[in-house]
Formats: C-alpha cells, structure tokens, sequence
C-alpha cells in the first residue's frame, strides 16, 4: 500500500483509538448510536464476533452473530465509524479459526464456544 | 471554473459525522505552476496552461524547455490547459489545492483503465442473446442482429460492436471534496476516479 494512503488512514483514524482487543470467537456488546428524526439513541447488539475483516485499515469491519427470538441475526459493523459508541468485551471465547461460518449451521449446545482460560475480561 | 491537476493515488475509506462510510479516492496534488496564459486577443480564446510534476531538464526536449524558460519555472512532466480559469493570473505563479473548499461539488477527468478487446456485453452493456433454454445454446454473450436485409444492404456506421475497450479519456461528475491535507498536498474526493494508481487525474470545480 502506498505510503500516503497509509498516512491518510493514520490522519482519519486518530480520533477512534481504545477500542478494546477482540477476535472471532469472544462475546461482545456493541454500542450502536442510532438516529431517528433528530433524536439520537444508543440500541446494543450483544453476540459472537464471526469475523473480522480487512484488519489494520480503515476499511476494517466485523460481523456479530446472535440468536434473537429464535432467528439467526447477522450484524456487520466498520470497527473505525463514529456511529461505534463503545465495545465491551462480555465473554472471550477459545476458537481454532478466524472465521466461524460453521455457527451458521448451528443451533443451541452444538453453537457453544469454550471460553478462552486465564483470559482477562475487560 | 478552475481546476487543478494531480496524481491519483489510491482509495480507502472515509467515515462522516454520522458514522457513514465512504469510499473515497486520494488524489495527490502539489502545487500546480501556471506555465502559459492565453488571451483572446493573441490566441484567439482565453485559457490558463498549468504544469504539474517535476521532469529532468535532460529529458525535456529545447522547445518546451524554452516554453518552460519563458514562464521561468522547472520543466513539468504534464500540461493542461483550462479555459475560463479565475482571471488574474500570470504565469509562474502557482495554483494549489486550496481554490477547492471542503463539500464543493467537483469533476474528475482521467484516463480509464484500459480492458483490451471486448465483447458488446461488456463494452456497452449488451443483455446478450434470449436465455439458456429454447434450444439457445452457443450466442448467450452475442450482440444480435446487426441490421436488416436488402435494405439498406449494408450496415450503418457507428453501430455498437466489439472492439478496444477503455484507456480513454473519462470524466466523472459530481465527486464531492471530503477532506483537504494541505501539509501533503491531498485531497480526499467521494467515489472513484478513472484510471490507475499514479496516473494523472484533473480535477475541476
């Protein structure tokens, strides 16, 4: 990548830093603002992360996954957007991929992530 | 109108206020150096010439290095004319980004990429030939019928065919300015701008 696109990135992403540290398996809740008419309010969106994609640029995105009245929903946020009021780490999971498509398929116990042991939840 | 020309840099992404993203491409313009000033009177119509970019003294040939003498500047690499630029200016003085503010309106010209010999679909976006049932089984991608019979007898110029695709000179209209790094010489414009990484790009308000 060319170095003035590097610098450009640099320059935009300098207000969004203190994201916490997370990757595919660990339980997050998300923080999202939402705007409807002129008023502003935080809605959250609890799940697993499934993936993160195109990391270190500032076309990052990750995708959480959670079973809402019995119906998969699939939510893919850009990690540097300023609608991102804050990210909490609920639960860090222990997984052998980067990308858990295979939840897709899923249901109840058969989803479960083992949690990750002597991890520091933030 | 005025304008200035710059090198295309890259693309990435762009967040607004309220956590939009946008693709947005990064233009490189350093400060472009008015090389020709031209006049009704003397030329016939009015227009102001702009360089851009360094070039060996080596490698300009004697007549532009004595057009570049005469404006009192270095040898450009590229050389665009604009006509009806904001009057006033003299040549071997310098334009740079900031004739655009942020949120103006702009039109991007470069060269698209250059795609080769290609097919109607592609070209000119052709829907092909009928579907995949019916018996139709080897023109899915053809253009069709290309005219009638004995009359007129022949085929009409300028009809839409297969050919060389791209590498030509395209302008993209109403690109928004999302950002200005006057301390690099950048400019963030919304969407794409025609062309490769590191060619020309020019950029009119």
């Amino acid at each position: 990548m060319s170095e003035l696109i590097k610098y450009v990135e640099a320059e935009l992403a300098e207000k969004r830093t203190g994201m916490p540290d997370f990757g595919a398996g660990d339980t997050i809740n998300v923080h999202v603002k939402i705007k409807e008419g002129n008023k502003e309010r935080i809605q959250q969106f609890q799940g697993v992360v499934i993936q993160r994609r195109n990391p270190n640029s500032a076309g990052e995105t990750f995708t959480v996954r959670k079973i809402s009245n019995g119906v998969g929903v699939e939510r893919i946020f850009p990690l540097l957007s300023a609608s991102i009021e804050k990210i909490e780490i609920v639960r860090k999971g222990s997984v052998r991929r980067a990308r858990l498509y295979y939840l897709r398929g899923k249901q109840g116990k058969a989803a479960k992530i083992k949690e990750k042991k002597r991890a520091v939840v933030a | 109108m005025s304008g200035i020309i710059g090198k295309k840099i890259g693309m990435t992404t762009y967040y607004g206020e309220d956590g939009a993203s946008i693709a947005c491409t990064v233009v490189e313009a350093t400060p472009n150096v008015v090389t020709q000033v031209k006049t009704k009177e003397k030329d016939g119509y009015a227009a102001v010439q702009l360089g851009f970019g360094e070039k060996r003294e080596k490698s300009t040939t004697k007549p532009l290095a004595g057009h570049f003498k005469k404006s009192g500047t270095t040898p450009k690499l590229k050389l665009v004319e604009f006509r009806t630029f904001k009057s006033g200016l003299n040549p071997g003085q310098e334009v740079d980004l900031n004739i655009f503010e942020i949120g103006d309106y702009i039109d991007g010209i470069g060269t698209s990429k250059g795609k080769g010999f290609q097919g109607v679909v592609k070209r000119h976006g052709f829907a092909g030939v009928g579907g995949q049932t019916h018996g139709q089984h080897n023109r899915a991608r053809h253009p069709g019928s290309i005219g009638a019979c004995s009359f007129p007898a022949r085929v009409f110029k300028g009809l839409k065919m297969a050919g060389r695709t791209g590498g030509s000179r395209v302008k993209v209209q109403n690109l928004r300015i999302l950002k200005l790094m006057p301390e690099k010489n950048l400019i963030l414009v919304s969407g794409s701008l025609p062309g490769y990484n590191n060619s020309y790009v020019i950029l009119e308000k």
